[in-house]
């Protein structure tokens, strides 16, 4: 079923470490045009270190991550979002002292060219540019229901609309591949439950996701395709159903994480899914 | 060759005085991570203290001169260090929640209060350190001249340095000031009584400063209330070179300092010495960003 | 699509009226403070217009670091280095070559300018405080080679005496009345440069890197680039005003050009408020004009100064006017 798939981001025996420890060692993976794909593992397995890889603020020691055709290793961070990547973090970024609507006008710089000179001028290509600019900005901030916050101050926002507006702000960037780390990390259930509704509404607008998430009923209600990371390594990948029965991916979580019942929350996705899909 | 130890010499010399004084801005931004622009001034004010007790009738004759000397230092280091203790409370605990720059401009306006202050005191005109408070003793050693006060300073930075070394290193109160340079909450979670050892590190600093500017004052006998700026930078520059926030950082990057100064006037020349002294500064911050001793910090993403 | 979400606490504040201060200066403000800006070189004394006249070359200086450290956090202590730059090119070029100053003041703009770029390229990385102390590095490096005369140029200590001066249609502006108009046109002309950049691209990418690096290179900008823009305006807006107070002060020597120079430039900044162009002219004042009005306690000013510092940074660390832009940008947007 996979073979059939478009590939769109490509990452090949990808490796990378610090000091002496192999943070991604030898990683493959693959992420399908127009998917969910997501990444999961217990803490410290290597998965943000993957995602920095990706955007380029990591270089790894070897392998390659091939988007869209082209070669990303050696891009600097701005030059992978141009290139169509967008991304959140783990530990929220925002532009704390700046209003929702800047915080998501920033993703649009890479796509607009407005110099000193034209913007001194006011040309008309300048202004032009600048509605532009606010029309997609606006279209982001209502994608995410954010519209009314738009003149708040980032750091005035209650917790669940700091997540989204990250969401809002990488979608500003117009991007073929929305990277999101850990998108649910401290949001409650009906949160959650908002945000994989959303994610979904992205992915069906043609834009393709990859996650990292420790929130079981997300990953498994949304994805249509996981992987399993320990140590630095991938040691299972599948469809939601044929992860949550491998043998060595409940070996992982049990035998690293006591406090992470991955097993009780897996199952209880299955549930959720089944109640969820029609 | 003689003329290269002589200014190796030269270099320790001043490079001790610097050292003490760095030592100054690399603990309280190790601890609180703000560059106190007033520390040049604490050294200053140091030099004018000793400058005030040396005149006085203390070295009269009534105590031996080795005495005198002691007394001098201590009690203008204690001065000082009380200083030092009332700037932090009063100009800098009420910013420690507010951004960096402010600190950092409060801290400029406590050096212009404290200049100008000293200024009223002691009035705007160079003032001098009596010829006699040091005698004037010379060695000769393998054809250069060494003088008393050169070993005074050395010994007593030297001194002072291996004891604040061993104290922050080897005791229970060190290790406290080590954990809330790491981070201020979860050394307060620990037990550790944060204001207190920001308080401590206001007595340390500003005491070492002071004792540098008495040596100084004795060393060239000159002193004028602008000098915590020119040895206050010169001292900055050898914190950051060494990697700021590091202890052992702050004396290399002192001792750097001083030897590259005195041999750039030695080879080069005197006007040009301290242009070569900032080459070689962002020269070296081109190659490691943190300085010599400095660590990597890489942010967590 | 996109998922509901409850607005228990609907913080939105579009539909409060603006600030009063802000309506009022827009309304009334503005007009009325031009008017007095007019007026006030006929009522007031040489003296005084002198001190205007100084404030104005201040309020050029502040805008220029303003760009650097107000709008891209980069932390420059050092600016007096480029504002030497303009007025020597200036001093020395007008000197020996007799070229007019309305061609200098482009040209020791660029000449700031280039020297920016250059000298910022390899150190733009550095991380606050280390870029501090180089560009405290960069004044005295500065500073120095102009003290010690490099080829007979700079006239070490004394200086070089400027004698040409700005002429319009032939008359020379001489008197500091004529100066007070010349550097207030300039500093109008910059605010309204400045705030059309602010309000542009550009301006806005300087302020999501001094708010969050990482995240603004996620966004898709070269941050190196932004900065490095940042620094090479900044020094050549310096430059260029290094030309208009050569003209004014006639003498430059090195003096004028001291790291002290450069952290006033820079408290009137974090006085002001960063990123505040109202900020930059109100701190500049406190900078410059309070120390005139505490003359008459002549040698506890700036004792006084010093306090005055420390107490704002206390009471009001956020500024004396500070930046409240973004959401006037956004009613204008909505207006359009």
């Amino acid at each position: 079923m996979r073979a059939e798939e478009q590939v769109l981001l490509k990452l090949n025996k990808l490796t990378k470490n610090f000091g002496g420890l192999k943070a991604v060692d030898v990683f493959d993976l693959d992420v399908a045009s127009g998917s969910i794909t997501s990444l999961i593992g217990p803490n410290g397995a290597g998965k943000t270190t993957v995602f920095n890889l990706i955007t380029g603020i990591y270089r790894p020691e070897a392998g390659s991550i091939e988007f869209d055709g082209r070669e990303l290793i050696g891009r600097q961070p701005h030059q992978v979002a141009k290139a169509g990547i967008a991304r959140t973090f783990q530990t929220l970024r925002l532009f704390e002292n700046l209003t929702c609507f800047e915080n998501v006008l920033s993703g649009q710089h890479c796509r607009t060219c407005s110099g000193i000179i034209s913007s001194v001028l006011g040309t008309s290509a300048q202004r032009r540019e600048e509605a532009e600019v606010r029309g997609e900005a606006e279209r982001c901030l209502k994608l995410v229901d954010m519209w009314d916050f738009r003149d708040e101050l980032a750091r005035n926002l209650p917790y669940g609309y700091r997540r989204r507006l990250e969401i809002a702000r990488a979608l500003a960037t117009q991007p073929h591949l929305l990277v999101l780390d850990e998108p649910a990390g401290g949001l409650n259930e009906k949160e959650s439950a908002d945000l994989m509704e959303l994610i979904q509404g992205i992915r069906d607008s043609g834009i393709t996701i990859f996650l990292i998430e420790h929130d079981m009923q997300v990953v498994m209600g949304i994805s249509d395709w996981v992987a399993v990371m320990d140590n630095g390594r991938k040691i299972s990948e599948g469809t939601p159903y044929d992860v949550q029965h491998d043998a060595r991916v409940i070996e992982a979580y049990l035998g690293t994480d006591d406090d992470d019942d991955f097993y009780s929350k897996a199952s209880a996705g299955e549930e959720w899914e089944g109640e969820g899909r029609t | 060759m003689a003329l290269f130890i002589e200014q190796l010499v030269n270099g320790l010399t001043v490079g001790a005085v610097y050292s003490l004084v760095a030592l100054g801005y690399t603990m309280v931004y190790g601890v609180m991570r703000m560059i106190n622009f007033a520390h040049g001034d604490f050294f200053m004010i140091g030099s004018y203290l000793g400058f005030t007790l040396v005149s006085s009738a203390l070295l009269g004759g009534a105590i031996p001169l080795w005495a005198a000397l002691i007394v001098v230092v201590v009690l203008s280091m204690a001065g000082v260090a009380l200083l030092g203790v009332i700037v932090e409370r009063a100009a800098y605990r009420p910013l420690r929640r507010s951004s960096r720059l402010t600190a950092v401009v409060s801290a400029i306006g406590v050096s212009i209060f404290l200049q100008n202050a000293v200024m009223l005191i002691w009035g705007p005109r160079y003032r001098a350190y009596p010829p006699w408070s040091v005698p004037s003793i010379t060695w000769q050693v393998g054809g250069i001249y060494i003088n008393f006060m050169q070993v005074l300073i050395l010994a007593v930075s030297f001194g002072l340095m291996v004891a604040l070394y061993l104290f922050v290193q080897r005791t229970t109160v060190g290790a406290a000031i080590r954990a809330t340079a790491i981070d201020h909450d979860t050394a307060r979670l620990m037990g550790i009584d944060v204001d207190q050892i920001i308080r401590l590190i206001f007595l340390i600093g500003p005491a070492l400063g002071a004792a540098a500017g008495v040596l100084l004052g004795l060393y060239y006998r000159q002193i004028h209330f602008t000098v915590g700026w020119t040895y206050g930078l010169k001292a900055f520059t050898a914190a950051i070179m060494g990697g700021i926030g590091n202890i052992p950082g702050a004396m290399v990057g002192g001792l750097l300092l001083g030897i590259l100064e005195m041999l750039g006037a030695g080879y080069i020349s005197s006007a040009w010495k301290d242009v070569f002294v900032f080459l070689i500064l962002i020269l070296l911050l081109m190659f490691r960003p943190t300085g010599l001793l400095g660590e990597r910090i890489a942010e967590k993403v | 699509m996109a998922g509901r979400v409850e607005r228990a606490n609907s913080a939105s504040r579009l539909g409060t009226p603006l600030p009063l201060v802000g309506s009022y200066l827009s309304k009334w403000g503005l007009p009325v403070i031009i008017g007095i800006g007019i007026i006030f070189p006929h009522v007031a004394g040489n003296y005084w217009i002198d001190v205007a006249v100084f404030w104005g070359i201040y309020v050029l200086l502040g805008l220029s670091l303003n760009i650097i450290v107000g709008e891209v956090g980069l932390f420059n202590m050092g600016h007096s280095a480029f504002f030497a730059i303009g007025a020597y090119t200036t001093a020395i070029l007008s000197e020996r070559f007799g070229v007019s100053l309305w061609l200098l003041l482009p040209l020791s703009g660029l000449a700031a300018g280039v020297a920016g770029y250059i000298l910022a390229k390899p150190i733009i990385h550095l991380r606050g405080d280390y870029l501090l102390i180089v560009t405290i590095g960069l004044n005295e490096i500065i500073r120095i080679t102009l003290l010690n005369n490099p080829l007979g140029l700079t006239g070490g200590p004394n200086g070089i005496i400027m004698l040409d001066q700005f002429r319009i249609f032939g008359h020379a502006i001489e008197r500091p009345m004529d100066f007070y108009y010349l550097v207030w046109a300039f500093v109008a002309i910059t605010v309204f440069v400045l705030i059309r950049i602010q309000r542009s691209r550009i301006g806005r990418c300087w302020n999501y890197v001094r708010e969050d690096e990482i995240a603004a290179q996620a966004m898709g900008i070269d941050t190196r680039w932004a900065k490095l823009i940042a620094f090479t305006l900044g020094a050549a807006i310096a430059g260029a005003t290094g030309t208009v107070f050569a003209a004014k002060l006639v003498v430059i020597s090195p003096e004028s050009f001291t790291f002290m120079e450069s952290v006033i430039l820079f408290c009137i900044v974090i006085l002001g408020g960063m990123g505040s162009i109202p900020g930059v002219i109100l701190g500049s004042a406190g900078m410059m004009v309070l120390p005139e009005l505490l003359r008459n306690f002549a040698q506890f000013r700036m004792l006084f100064f010093g306090l005055a510092l420390v107490l704002m940074m206390i009471f009001r660390p956020q500024g004396l006017w500070p930046s409240r832009r973004w959401t006037t940008i956004l009613r204008e947007g909505e207006g359009e």
